[in-house]
């Protein structure tokens, strides 16, 4: 009798601390996880704003205008500080991370002290200019090593409460990856370094508003149909899937999908007028056949087939056998960034296989573009000494308010980088200055 | 390059000339394949390019591979020296005119590009070798794409394909409005903002499907119409997201804005 209570009562006892242990340790992951989540935040946002102050320091040093200058450093600062803040979340214990600190709290100062001053009255000097170019140029060594960090973190799955154990248990700390990466981070200052590598991209992005250039007849989802089999390029109709839109499109729309022969195709066209916003076509893709450049006729071709008219090249750029065109409007020569096209190339066989004008069929209105008040030479005046202009243009691009406004831009160059510069064609104010990504080392190609 | 290096180069690109002719037979180097290279190209055309131009005195970067801005003006200027047609496009012409004024070892190259010597035979314009650069997009890294595909990778792996690139949309979309944080790594790790990071399914090793996704929607793509939310019908446990007004279905979720 008593035996059976004991052993009943133990079989709860051993159920309920089994139940309860199972939550325990699930929690106990939970929290793992969430602490994993936060140093991982913490290290990605560090190298993100690495990135960002190499290019706002480069930025500065193109920048003419106090009225320009002031801002750009309170934003150093301030980016200064979130990163500042960033190294101090990570578990790197009395592991030597100064440098990184010291450098970012040397710059912050720096920006904060030439922030607050009347740039107007009291220029940079020539001394404050050239420990900006020091600045960018540690900032660019610093980014490199923590990239390299970046890369071998992400593909190896490292975990930083794996580094916080190795750091708690153990004095040979040497062997955790991560670790040796910020040692390297820290080495790097007294080494020397490769100049920086060139190059280019894609992205033209605008304020978010309704489409202002969807015009046209309701189409009946056959016509739509016909339509998307006109700009997929198919003559046969596979099976097609066809969906509407809900109430929160910003204008409803046809989603048109197919699957054929490992290919699938989706598009999105207008019920007012059938227009492409999207199209995207995904397949493996052989060897690359096309070049860039034939790549680029195709494109361009496809644009006049479906009506773009006056489209001009913009950038291209070649990844893993896919050609990405972005086109712009050119009205009378004047470039209207908002009005951007992008198609996509397959470069073994030259299908297209995307396209996307979203931002055409937002912005492009016929526009009346005024003379600009300013001559080129006066605008070229305000540009930054220290800037070589190596091409110039008139350009329409939307201000922070996300209205129109007519530009000088500017391509030029200083040292080893490129930047393109908008000067307004009314004012001759400095409106924006942006340094062109360069191309990123392949650190697959490294290790 | 700086005006007033121009006679310099003049000089120069004339002693190369003169050395051309003088010491040595014009060597057999037309590796450059016949197409017109423009600014973006990758590959060993680019690399032959970047060297040519190097060589001559127009181009001071790396030789990486990498058709980028300093390539551009390298070659303008080139074109310009040399009285052609200046679009910054390497055509016939021009690269008949670079191979006429300059010389291009290609291994001595290559040595100096990966410190190992070329695999392969030259067969001009092929693509088996890999550059020691990669191009991004305006205004994001490699390992800013990584973490992003990962995060695509984690949330939509078994969605079409137009459903990765909305995912990877409605990144970004976070990331400019301004009611979510302003960094890649501050959306994504953003607490309870993704399944995939809550339970970890972020680590799971993307495949290439899911960052060609990602550079789609940094290109400009966005099947999602701009979409700040999505959820899984069948899973969601928030009523709230029921109430956000609704743009589209694609494959298992439902974006909203």
């Amino acid at each position: 009798m008593y035996r059976w209570i004991t052993i009943a009562l133990l079989t709860v006892a051993l159920i309920s601390v089994s139940i309860w242990g199972y939550y325990t340790n699930q929690q106990k992951n939970d929290l793992y996880v969430q602490a994993e989540n936060e140093y991982q935040r913490s290290f990605h946002e560090l190298t993100y704003h690495m990135d960002v102050l190499n290019d706002q320091i480069a930025t500065s040093l193109a920048m003419n205008s106090p009225e320009k200058l002031s801002p750009q450093f309170v934003d150093i600062w301030r980016i200064s500080s979130n990163a500042h803040a960033n190294a101090g979340e990570l578990p790197m214990g009395l592991l030597p991370i100064h440098k990184t600190e010291q450098f970012l709290s040397e710059l912050g100062d720096f920006t904060y002290q030439t922030a607050i001053r009347n740039l107007d009255d009291d220029p940079l000097t020539e001394e404050e200019t050239a420990q900006l170019e020091e600045f960018y140029q540690q900032s660019g060594e610093i980014r490199d090593e923590l990239r390299q960090a970046q890369h071998l973190s992400l593909n190896n799955g490292m975990k930083w409460m794996d580094v916080e154990q190795a750091l708690l248990n153990t004095d040979d700390a040497k062997d955790n990856e991560i670790v040796n990466s910020f040692q390297a981070v820290e080495d790097s200052f007294d080494s020397f370094t490769e100049g920086a590598p060139e190059d280019t991209s894609i992205g033209t992005r605008t304020k978010d508003h309704s489409y202002k250039n969807v015009t046209g007849d309701d189409l009946t989802e056959e016509e739509a149909l016909e339509e998307a089999a006109n700009i997929f390029g198919k003559e046969n109709e596979p099976d097609w899937t066809i969906t509407t839109s809900g109430d929160g499109a910003l204008t409803p729309m046809y989603s048109i999908s197919y699957e054929e022969n490992g290919e699938r195709g989706y598009a999105d066209l207008t019920v007012k007028g059938g227009h492409p916003l999207n199209l995207l076509v995904s397949r493996e893709i052989g060897e690359k056949q096309v070049s860039l450049n034939e790549g680029y006729e195709i494109a361009a071709d496809y644009l006049s087939e479906l009506g773009f008219d006056e489209m001009e090249l913009f950038q291209s750029s070649e990844y893993d056998q896919i050609g990405v065109y972005s086109f712009l409007y050119e009205d009378n020569g004047v470039r209207v960034f908002s009005d951007a096209v992008e198609v996509k190339v397959a470069l073994d066989n030259g299908d297209i296989t995307g396209l996307t004008a979203n931002n055409y069929f937002k912005n492009h209105v016929e526009r009346d573009i005024p003379d600009p008040a300013i001559t080129e030479e006066e605008a070229r005046d305000a540009v930054n000494q220290g800037v070589t202009i190596q091409e110039s243009h008139l350009a329409i691009i939307d201000d922070s308010q996300g209205e129109e406004m007519l530009t000088y831009e500017f391509l030029g160059t200083r040292d080893d980088a490129t930047y393109r510069i908008f000067i307004n064609a009314e004012t001759g104010a400095e409106e924006r200055i942006e340094k062109m990504t360069d191309a990123e080392i392949n650190y697959d190609s490294v290790i | 390059m700086k005006r007033h290096h121009k006679p310099m180069v003049y000089t120069l690109t004339f002693l190369v000339l003169l050395s051309g002719f003088m010491f040595t037979k014009p060597e057999q180097t037309s590796a450059f394949s016949d197409q017109v290279i423009q600014q973006g190209a990758v590959g060993e055309d680019v690399i032959e390019l970047q060297a040519r131009l190097k060589h001559i005195g127009f181009y001071n970067g790396k030789i990486d591979g990498v058709f980028g801005w300093g390539t551009y003006w390298a070659l303008r200027n080139f074109q310009y020296e040399f009285g052609m047609e200046i679009d910054g496009l390497a055509g016939q012409t021009t690269k008949d005119k670079l191979t006429q004024v300059t010389n291009y070892d290609r291994e001595k190259v290559q040595q100096e590009m990966y410190g190992t010597a070329p695999s392969g035979g030259n067969n001009g314009g092929g693509e088996s070798t890999p550059t020691s650069s990669v191009n991004v997009p305006q205004g994001y890294s490699n390992n800013d794409i990584q973490l992003m595909a990962n995060a695509v990778y984690g949330e939509a792996r078994g969605e079409p394909y137009e459903g990765q690139v909305a995912v990877a949309a409605v990144i970004l979309n976070r990331l400019n409005s301004p009611l979510f944080p302003d960094t890649v790594s501050g959306v994504i790790f953003e607490p309870r903002a993704f399944t995939a990071v809550a339970d970890g399914q972020i680590w799971l090793e993307p495949n290439e499907r899911a960052k060609e996704a990602v550079l789609d929607a940094i290109n400009g793509w966005d099947p999602s119409g701009n979409a700040l939310y999505y959820f899984n019908p069948d899973t969601a446990t928030s009523g709230w997201i029921w109430t956000r007004p609704q743009i589209k279905t694609i494959g298992k979720h439902i974006f909203c804005s």
